[in-house]
């Protein structure tokens, strides 16, 4: 199974190892097989496997957000909702569009749309496996008990999908808490280190929303470019076989040339997509989850501070000092938890993205080297070919 | 002799207009006489420089070059009272009969003022040349020895506001003797260009030679540059335009005949040339224009040719076939250019966003890893760009101009197929004539009988002369399509190569940028 460049440093623990061994492709849903293997002793047995569907991985990054434990933790981000609509559109506009092309065209852009269509079904189930890799590899999530149903419980979760009420309230619910997040990112942090984290992850986040979509209009584009050479192949071929001249030859030779050059900007636009635009939609994710943690910390300062003034107003009135005493402690100690935790968990986070950086840049430098030497020799004997023929 | 010397006394009575005309064919006369007089000391006739240029090129075909008088009227002495005997005798066959007040010579003549100098330009139809089997030999020593250079440069604009035109230079080195310099510049606009091409098509068309088309009229481009935008659109446009018109004189001058046509070396060498106001689409001549095409339309549909000639029916349908694959390629180079520049755009835009991610990158080898990805973004857009200006100039322009060079050979099997569609009339009409003749042979009318025999013998040479154009027209054709054939292959080759190898050097390129990040991005620690 091919994992995603971002699973670098998930150290393959053999305590508990965690990956999607099969998925199966239905109307609209995808079914992943979530395959385990275990040392624990919580686990009946070694090795086990459970069959999955998306909202139920939803679930769990859900109860793992909304658990008061975690509040100090980068939470590993949701994968995205498999998203076929836009393979299944072109493959019906394709249908649709059969009478008016040629066998062989029809038969071409079938194969190219189906290998798009696996393509994007390889990329969410890698997806949705570095999610579970991540839990694994955290010390503190692996542990949790509703990873562990997820993972054992081979019933289904009865996990619905959010109806329209739920749905409606989560919207609210992150207007206000966008609303907060300003509110508490304006609090002047005492601690250096955190006041500089979080200026440098708003600017961060912003920049790579911006880097992942500029990046991903290239790649579109490119692929357009790649569609018409093949277009130009198919015409040059056809020319080919009805030149009465000389040029036959010269047309049909150009037409073999196209096709493969045609593949490789294919593949180069392809690998584009999975070593840099991924790469960056990955950390669009992670740098919100670590903004996330920002926001809960912050928001646990803002509580704490305003459980000491309310301790010192009560004191000052002599009225309701226990209780206000026993909610300075339970803030104290909350916000300390969570600044104990969040340190490690950003300078991890740092160590993770700079190693993802480096391995999927290096890996897309040697990629587009190995693709533009391929074109360059394709092209150079078939300029020689030609150049001989005259 | 004596009878040539005895046309020239007789013609030199007649109004301007007709002695013109057979001062041009005295003048081409003479080319047999060249060697033994001096043509300048011929009598009566003006000798202008563009004469003797005719002498010039008249001599690459010393094999006898028949020449038609017109027939003045019908009782001159001309043509038919020659010793038929006399080789020098180049009125021997004469036989184009075209009447002056004919209506296809109306269209030459309303184009602008003809120059009353240079009589050569004034009866262009009259000119059949029957070319014999060993030109075309010579004709491939003179291609091998092809040596004129054109340029088409410097556009600069003139006027203001709806008024305002582009006028280009336009330079010719070359050391054919048919040009009375080495190097010669003249300006030129862009319906000068247009009237050249009129002035061709009209005199060659409908003998066979498949006259280059002039490249298009732009409205929406060319009110964009009048009206004096600045922008990088009209700048192409004008540059796109520029290299058109650059394509369009190059593919003439490599037409043999064309490149002797006196209105494509007047074009090139005089300084003035008359305003060619019949291109305009609203002139007398444009309208004429468009109905004798809807008129042509008609005719096409109606005409059904019996085909004798399995190659002609071959050649239309492969011309055909190259037609719609022609255009299909276009429009696929033409997508893949509006595609390239996209990525280049998008590439450029990516770059930017990259550099601004370096930059808030806390950590500092990624930082200055991002930053240096940002500038191989930057290098390789540029690449895109200059890859897709290859892809339009090289390949989607050839693919343009190829599309309508076809659309002119398509013109000049109509055109056989409308001299066949003559012959054929003419056959008809003898035919009517020679039942009439019977009737009046037993009504025994004497005037009218006498009428009716010189009918048919006008009828006779008719329909002579018809089957001669359309063999000629055919002769003419195959001769043509293989020269356009031969060309094709040369060009296309050409030009493919020359794309493949600007595809090979941005492939080059791509490796050099990558070869260099590689080290940096292995250098994050």
């Amino acid at each position: 199974m091919m994992l995603l460049a971002v699973n670098v440093d998930l150290q393959t623990d053999a305590t508990l190892q965690v990956d999607i061994s099969d998925a199966l492709s239905e109307r609209d849903k995808v079914k992943f097989t979530v395959h385990t293997k275990s040392t624990l002793p919580n686990f009946k047995q070694n090795e086990f496997s459970v069959v999955r569907q998306h909202e139920e991985f939803i679930w769990l990054h859900d109860s793992f957000v909304e658990n008061e434990e975690y509040a100090g933790y980068i939470i590993p981000p949701a994968p995205p909702r498999p998203d076929f609509d836009a393979s299944r559109e072109k493959l019906q506009k394709l249908g649709e569009g059969e009478g008016s092309m040629t066998k062989e065209e029809f038969t071409k852009m079938k194969q190219e749309l189906e290998a798009e269509y696996l393509a994007i079904f390889k990329k969410t189930v890698a997806m949705h496996e570095v999610f579970l890799c991540r839990v694994a590899a955290h010390p503190v999530l692996r542990k949790d008990l509703n990873f562990h149903v997820f993972l054992e419980y081979n019933q289904d979760l009865s996990v619905r999908g959010k109806n329209k009420k739920e749905r409606l309230e989560d919207f609210f619910k992150n207007v206000v808490k966008s609303a907060d997040g300003v509110l508490v990112a304006g609090v002047k942090d005492v601690d250096d280190f955190f006041e500089h984290e979080k200026t440098f992850l708003l600017e961060y986040h912003n920049r790579v929303k911006e880097a992942s979509a500029k990046s991903d209009r290239k790649i579109r584009s490119h692929k357009n470019a790649a569609d018409d050479i093949n277009r130009i192949a198919s015409t040059l071929y056809t020319l080919g076989t009805q030149d009465s001249t000389d040029l036959c030859k010269f047309f049909l030779k150009v037409s073999e040339l196209f096709e493969k050059t045609r593949k490789i900007e294919a593949r180069v636009a392809a690998d584009e997509d999975l070593k840099l635009a991924d790469l960056l939609k990955y950390y669009l994710r992670e740098s919100q989850a670590a903004k996330d943690l920002l926001y809960r910390r912050g928001r646990a300062l803002v509580d704490y501070e305003n459980a000491n003034k309310a301790l010192d107003k009560a004191r000052a009135k002599n009225k309701d000092v226990l209780q206000a005493e026993t909610t300075q402690q339970v803030c104290c100690q909350k916000f300390e938890k969570i600044s104990e935790s969040a340190k490690q968990e950003l300078i991890d986070f740092k160590t993770r993205r700079v190693a993802a950086f480096r391995k999927n840049l290096v890996e897309l430098a040697e990629l587009e080297l190995k693709h533009a030497k391929g074109n360059l020799q394709l092209l150079q004997s078939c300029l020689g070919v030609l150049k001989g023929d005259t | 002799m004596s009878c040539m010397r005895r046309f020239c006394h007789e013609t030199q009575s007649h109004d301007s207009l007709h002695s013109c005309m057979c001062r041009r064919s005295v003048a081409l006369l003479l080319l047999k006489m060249s060697e033994e007089r001096d043509p300048a000391a011929l009598s009566g006739s003006a000798q202008t420089e563009g004469e003797e240029d005719l002498f010039v090129s008249a001599m690459e075909s010393p094999e006898a070059a028949r020449l038609s008088a017109e027939d003045i009227s019908p009782s001159s002495n001309g043509p038919r009272d020659d010793d038929p005997d006399d080789p020098d005798d180049l009125f021997a066959e004469a036989t184009e009969e075209v009447s002056l007040d004919s209506p296809e010579r109306q269209p030459i003549l309303s184009d602008g003022p003809s120059p009353a100098i240079t009589p050569v330009t004034i009866s262009p139809r009259v000119d059949v040349f029957d070319r014999s089997p060993d030109l075309d030999e010579d004709e491939e020593e003179n291609r091998d020895t092809f040596d004129i250079q054109i340029s088409v440069s410097d556009p600069e604009k003139v006027g203001d506001g709806m008024n305002a035109y582009m006028v280009y230079k336009v330079m010719t080195k070359t050391s054919l003797s048919i040009f009375s310099r080495d190097e010669v510049c003249v300006k030129r606009r862009f319906s000068d260009f247009l009237g050249l091409h009129s002035k061709l098509a009209s005199k060659y068309m409908h003998m066979g030679y498949i006259v280059p088309p002039a490249p298009e009229k732009s409205i929406v481009g060319m009110t964009k540059v009048k009206v004096g935008k600045e922008d990088l659109s009209s700048v192409e446009f004008v540059e796109k335009r520029r290299s058109a018109l650059e394509r369009y004189l190059l593919r003439t001058v490599k037409h043999p005949a064309l490149l002797k046509d006196p209105d494509v070396l007047q074009f090139l060498e005089s300084s003035e040339l008359p305003r060619a106001v019949s291109t305009q689409a609203l002139s007398g001549a444009g309208i004429l224009r468009m109905v004798n095409k809807a008129a042509d339309a008609v005719n096409k549909m109606t005409i059904k040719m019996n085909e004798s000639d399995a190659w002609f029916e071959e050649k239309q349908q492969q011309f055909e076939n190259l037609d719609v694959q022609l255009r299909k390629l276009h429009a696929s180079v033409e997508s893949l250019v509006c595609h390239r520049k996209e990525l280049s755009v998008n590439t450029a835009s990516f770059a930017k966003s990259a550099a601004m991610l370096g930059n808030s990158e806390d950590h500092t080898a990624l930082s200055r890893a991002l930053s240096q990805l940002a500038e191989v973004e930057e290098k390789i857009d540029q690449l895109h760009q200059d890859q897709s200006y290859a892809d339009f100039y090289l390949i989607s322009e050839l693919l343009g101009d190829y599309v309508r060079l076809i659309t002119a050979v398509k013109g000049v099997f109509d055109q056989r197929m409308k001299a066949w569609a003559k012959w054929q009339d003419a056959q008809v009409m003898l035919q009517r004539k020679r039942e009439a003749e019977a009737k009046l042979q037993y009504a025994s009318k004497p005037d009218k009988l006498q009428q009716a025999t010189d009918e048919i013998r006008e009828w006779e040479g008719k329909v002579q002369q018809g089957e001669r154009d359309f063999e000629q027209i055919s002769k003419n054709i195959r001769r043509e399509v293989g020269r356009f054939e031969k060309d094709r292959v040369k060009d296309f080759r050409v030009v493919i190569i020359k794309y493949l190898e600007s595809l090979v050097h941005t492939q080059q390129q791509l490796i050099k940028y990558w070869e260099a990040f590689l080290p940096e991005a292995k250098a994050i620690a």
